[in-house]
């Protein structure tokens, strides 16, 4: 049990809108320890953010939890009344959202926002606050501290709302940090400071760090394991070298092909994935991607594939490898 | 902020200006005169009052002695309560109306912005659809009709409240009820859609991840962004509440300053219409600078130029 910080099993989650049930969690699974950097990545509405919030304990209205069990730390988060959830949020986890020029409160002070949940989670007073806030701000890269500290948000840069936003992740040393696209809203050279700066502070302070992204350049240089998400399930997890020189999902491997590679001839194309998400109203029968999938069978159409595992944490689930295994099985005997 | 204020007030002279102004026109268009109505009088009497007014001149000349004399303070005596300048009648009724006005805003403060917190957090639920009702209620039936009918029922059948003056507080309730009807309900649905609307602001999420407790998250964070557009509506809301409510005036025999202007209009009293008129505007004024205020203190964003 200890051996996880993260321990997620067979977390289903459904939100019941007046439209009907949408399935936006499927048997999905997550580990993580301490220290580890996992990339969730997938298409958007493939359940990313929703995995994390759950773990977080802010499942939006009108979403419930249906299965499975959260162990995060110890605790058994589905287990956790509201208040026990408060004194974790922002204190043992924390979260940076996507959007810096919108998750601030407009009206308060940055310093008045930052020293919020140091108060809240410490014993520390006013004045310790503030100098805590004075010294995260530092440790997040952000110049004369003393004067930002009385600015206002509208008074700061996009980068710089971002870098608050993760002071304010860090102000009580969190065991897990979630970023929720975190540079999805920042031009490219601020992107990529800002994720400089979480590689530095997760060394640093030693955390572990759930990357939501899209963005499959942002996983392979941070992440150590991706979970490849689609319609509400993890349809590969493995290591990122696993991911990227192993891929064993029709999905993962769709997604790689439409990235940009340095040695693409000049006229190429990329080859994108056709078609749209499945809608998770009516979620198919068989496997969510064989719709769109160029190598789907029969089968795949009719059921859900099992899990097939290749080493220790690479697994998928997809027909195509219980075909493999079927063939190799067949030619043993 | 002090260049702000006198800005302000330069536009301020230059708006009651025009209010004067217009008033004074468009009531001077006014067929009749202040002492038409008198019984009895001969055409002599009257000629010899109108001299003693002023009223025989040229109406462009009546207008410009009457803004040298408003400029310098000076308002003028009442055309029909004889002996009484138009200062004194302000001062003597304005207090009675500001009292019974000063609470009925009072009273839709402290009732709509809890109710339509409320309601938008029991948004869809029982809780909410009551809410709406009554509030659509409280605008949709006029005064007259909410005095009536509590003088009806509490005045008559039950006899608990008195339904005349302002001797006593139990004197205050119908009236005050029956003004804060309508901004209750007014403030009530202003404070719910813009609370819905911060409600599912990204920070409000942000709030939440920090582990702030329900009351703390709606207290510091979702209402001080909520209150701005009821700060906007109060403001000139209570001018016009304090000076007073014919209908309510008229219906509870309230001596206050809304009863007084209607009579002052129906009477042709030109100087009293001039100087209430002139009195409300700058009420509207003061209280547009203060949201103003106000507004910059609540919301840092705002720059008051």
């Amino acid at each position: 049990m200890a051996e996880y910080l993260v321990d997620i099993k067979n977390e289903r989650l459904s939100f019941f809108t007046p439209a009907g049930e949408v399935k936006a969690l499927n048997d999905v699974s997550i580990q993580l320890k301490e220290g580890e950097v996992l990339g969730i990545v997938g298409e958007s509405g493939s359940g990313k953010s929703v995995t994390a919030y759950s773990l977080m304990g802010l499942t939006a209205h009108p979403g419930k939890l249906l299965g499975g069990e959260l162990h995060f730390n110890g605790h058994q988060i589905e287990k956790m009344t509201d208040k026990e959830m408060r004194k974790i949020r922002g204190n043992e986890i924390s979260i940076i959202f996507q959007d810096p020029m919108t998750s601030l409160n407009p009206v308060y002070t940055i310093g008045n926002q930052i020293t919020e949940v140091i108060k809240l989670h410490t014993d520390k007073d006013s004045k310790q606050a503030k100098a805590r806030a004075k010294e995260l701000l530092e440790l997040v890269g952000i110049n004369e501290p003393d004067k930002r500290l009385k600015q206002y948000p509208h008074e700061l840069s996009g980068g710089m709302r971002q870098r608050v936003m993760i002071a304010i992740a860090l102000a009580c040393e969190p065991k897990l940090l979630i970023a929720d696209e975190p540079t999805t809203a920042l031009d490219v050279t601020i992107q990529a400071q800002i994720l400089e700066l979480m590689m530095e502070l997760k060394d640093k302070l030693g955390m572990a760090i759930i990357m939501i992204t899209h963005d499959l350049g942002v996983v392979a240089s941070m992440c150590e394991r991706i979970a490849v998400m689609y319609a509400g399930r993890i349809v590969e997890y493995g290591t990122t070298d696993d991911i990227f020189y192993h891929p064993k999902h029709q999905y993962t491997k769709g997604l790689i092909r439409s990235i940009p590679r340095l040695d693409t001839k000049e006229h190429e194309r990329l080859i994108p994935i056709e078609g749209t998400p499945v809608d998770l109203l009516n979620p198919p029968e068989g496997c969510p991607f064989a719709p769109r999938c160029d190598a789907a069978m029969k089968i795949c159409l009719r059921e859900m594939p099992p899990v097939s595992a290749f080493g220790d944490v690479h697994y998928t689930q997809c027909w195509l490898n219980q075909k493999e295994e079927f063939e190799k099985g067949a030619s043993h005997e | 902020m002090a260049k702000y204020i006198v800005k302000r007030i330069i536009l301020a002279i230059v708006t009651i200006w025009a209010v004067a102004t217009l008033t004074f026109f468009l009531m001077n268009l006014v067929p009749g005169g202040p002492f038409l109505s008198e019984k009895a009088i001969s055409p002599q009497a009257q000629a010899a009052l109108e001299a003693k007014y002023g009223l025989d001149k040229p109406m462009f000349q009546r207008y410009l002695n009457y803004v040298t004399s408003a400029a310098h303070g000076d308002f003028g005596d009442s055309l029909k309560q004889r002996g009484r300048t138009v200062m004194s009648i302000i001062t003597m009724k304005f207090p009675v109306s500001a009292r019974v006005g000063g609470l009925s805003v009072l009273v839709s403060l402290t009732l709509g912005i809890p109710l339509g917190c409320i309601a938008a957090l029991k948004r869809g639920k029982v809780t909410d659809s009551v809410i709406s009702v009554v509030a659509t209620c409280g605008i949709a039936v006029p005064s007259f009709v909410i005095c009536t009918v509590m003088m009806y029922f509490f005045g008559v059948k039950l006899g608990v409240l008195p339904t005349m003056g302002l001797e006593t507080a139990k004197h205050y309730i119908m009236p005050v009820t029956a003004l804060s009807f309508y901004p209750t309900a007014y403030i009530m649905r202003l404070m719910r859609s813009s609370m819905l609307d911060v409600l599912g602001q990204d920070y409000m999420r942000t709030a939440r991840a920090k582990g702030l407790a329900g009351g703390k998250i709606l207290f510091k964070h979702a209402l001080r962004n909520a209150i701005l557009p009821v700060v906007t509506y109060v403001g000139p809301m209570l001018a016009y509440t304090i000076t007073g409510s014919f209908v309510v005036e008229k219906i509870f025999v309230i001596p206050g300053l809304g009863g007084e202007f209607i009579k002052a209009i129906n009477g042709r009293d030109y100087t009293l219409i001039m100087g209430t008129t002139i009195f409300l505007a700058t009420l509207v004024i003061v209280m547009n600078v203060i949201v103003d205020i106000i507004y910059k203190i609540v919301d840092p964003r705002i720059k008051l130029k």
